[in-house]
């Protein structure tokens, strides 16, 4: 009778690259990549694809539903509602991915800095953060409104800034642990410097509760800045944006007409959920074993 | 033996967390080559005593100098903290923890050296290579993520970690005892074979005597901070004279052994 040799380590070793370039998603997985695949595809070329202009009014055509050549008819000023669906996802997602990389690089800057260096300086930006969580992200945007004028800028800023402590804390204890962890203590020994230490070993041993948080946040900012636009204090009329076209679709709702507000929700949900799946899977699946 | 000869130098050293003395005036020298033992259980100080003398922890009192250079303040400027890391080296206890699991151990290996050296890849490569032949791992198993290695490879990795940049002292903290008895021996091996080549010098911190035995020359056991004694390794474990080393030898399961008869012998002691 031989025996079998089993080699635990050249297994793990052969399955590893396979495992990192594709991570099992599963159908919705990939549902989720197709739905911000084409998300992305319209914020970047939907503005020049639209096949009408997308802030021309007809008023002959107000409210008119589908017909030939416009399948998702017109709203309450005759305008083509699939080329301002088309028109707004630029401002639309492109708003919200401003939002949430701001405000995840000051985050996570701000959680790096508190791990590190501890004591006064943690003192110090935790009760800074402390005083920040107090201001809800709309009413920061209003004021900013107030004070700047209204426009997608301020009201992006505003959300960036009212965001960041979320994500300074959530990191900051995760920061903590790995601060804790002994192969710090070993290359602080080695002599290796703050700035190696966190950006090339903390940073990357958190960076799957970084995307996490980022996903997240990228669905908080979509539907806060549909909703600041909604108040009219956000992107403006007649431009075209998710967030305006629900606020603007509600005369249309109430005259018995629900597609332009529908179609705008409809997007604004589906990259929404789309976004937020993805990141928890990709969260899951690289927690999976890593120690 | 002169000066020169002492490569680690430790005095007056004294530790303090809030109200609790963790270490007291506490003294040794350790001259190049020989091994040191710190004997203790769990909470005796000896662990900070480790950390102290690698700057992880800052003194409350008394001088550490290693290599002739001072190292009892933290050093502010990050080339004398590199020159301190060519001097004293440590390989920690808890072999899951003191890897980064997003680096294999040629790439770690690799980076310590071009922190401290640069010089062409291809030097380093063959150091590495010369660091993976000394601690007795292959290159499938240096190019291998943290994940895919056991604890003995792991420990192996530290061990290569922190030989890289050939240090005077290499601090051995509870270092074999998270593994199997066997494994502890494969370990303690190599370190003994790396002693033997590389003229290095041990600072090992346990509560394992049979380590201890097998691997110092010298051996100081303490007690809540304190050293209660001191002497040559074999004679120490021999024939101890504190009442607490005794305790600490009557501890030992050895043939025979019943939790019955431990009580009676620390009892008898």
């Amino acid at each position: 009778m031989s025996i079998e040799i089993l080699d635990p380590v050249a297994e793990v070793i052969d399955n590893a690259p396979a495992n990192r370039r594709l991570p099992k998603l599963g159908f919705l997985g990939w549902l989720s990549v197709a739905v911000i695949a084409i998300a992305l595809f319209f914020a970047i070329f939907g503005p020049m694809l639209a096949p009408y202009d997308p802030t021309l009014s007809n008023l002959s055509y107000s409210n008119v539903g589908p017909i030939a050549g416009h399948p998702l008819g017109f709203d309450d000023q005759g305008r083509d509602v699939l080329s301002r669906l088309m028109a707004g996802a630029r401002t639309t997602i492109f708003g919200a991915a401003f939002v949430s990389l701001i405000a995840i690089f000051v985050g996570t800057t701000l959680a790096l800095l508190t791990a590190w260096f501890g004591g006064k300086t943690d003192t110090f930006i935790s009760a800074a953060l402390d005083v920040l969580f107090a201001f809800p992200g709309i009413l920061l945007a209003v004021v900013a409104a107030a004070v700047f004028g209204p426009s997608l800028l301020s009201a992006g800023l505003a959300l960036s800034i009212a965001y960041s402590p979320y994500v300074a804390r959530v990191l900051r204890g995760a920061a903590l642990k790995e601060r804790a962890m002994t192969y710090i203590s070993a290359l602080e020994v080695q002599g290796f410097g703050a700035l190696r230490l966190t950006v090339r070993h903390l940073l990357p041993n958190i960076s799957a509760l970084i995307v996490a948080q980022g996903t997240i946040l990228f669905g908080f900012a979509m539907v806060d800045l549909a909703a600041i636009s909604f108040l009219g204090l956000g992107v403006q009329s007649p431009n075209a944006d998710w967030g305006v076209m629900v606020s603007e679709g509600k005369t249309s709702l109430l005259q018995g007409y629900p597609l332009v507000s529908l179609s705008a929700v409809f997007c604004i949900v589906s990259v929404v959920a789309a976004v937020s799946f993805l990141g928890d899977r990709l969260e899951s699946s690289s927690r999976g074993g890593n120690r | 033996m002169s000066e020169s000869d002492i490569v680690l130098s430790v005095s007056g050293l004294r530790k303090v967390f809030g109200t609790q003395v963790a270490v007291d005036d506490m003294n040794f020298e350790l001259p190049a080559g020989k091994s040191l033992a710190i004997v203790g259980e769990s909470g005796s100080g000896k662990t900070t005593v480790a950390r102290m003398i690698v700057g992880l922890e800052k003194p409350t009192a008394g001088t550490i100098i290693a290599c002739g250079r001072d190292r009892s303040k933290p050093s502010r400027k990050g080339a004398e903290r590199k020159l301190r890391g060519r001097e004293v080296q440590i390989v920690f206890q808890d072999p899951y923890s003191s890897l980064d699991p997003r680096q294999t151990g040629a790439d770690l290996v690799d980076e310590v050296l071009r922190v401290h050296h640069g010089g062409s890849s291809a030097d380093r490569a063959k150091r590495v290579a010369d660091l993976a032949a000394l601690v007795g791992l292959d290159q499938r198993q240096m190019n291998a993520m943290p994940k895919a290695l056991s604890g003995g490879q792991r420990q192996r990795v530290a061990i290569a970690r922190a030989l890289a940049t050939d240090p005077r002292v290499l601090i051995l903290d509870e270092s074999v005892a998270a593994l199997d008895v066997s494994i502890q021996a494969q370990v303690l091996n190599v370190l003994a074979d790396i002693r033997d080549q590389q003229g290095i010098s041990y600072v090992l911190i346990s509560h394992d005597l049979a380590v201890v035995r097998q691997l110092t020359d010298e051996a100081l056991v303490m007690q809540r901070g304190v050293v209660v004694e001191r002497g040559v390794t074999s004679e120490l474990l021999d024939n101890p004279q504190h009442p607490y080393t005794k305790l600490l030898r009557a501890s030992v399961p050895g043939p025979g052994w019943t939790p019955q008869r431990a009580r009676e012998r620390a009892a008898a002691v």
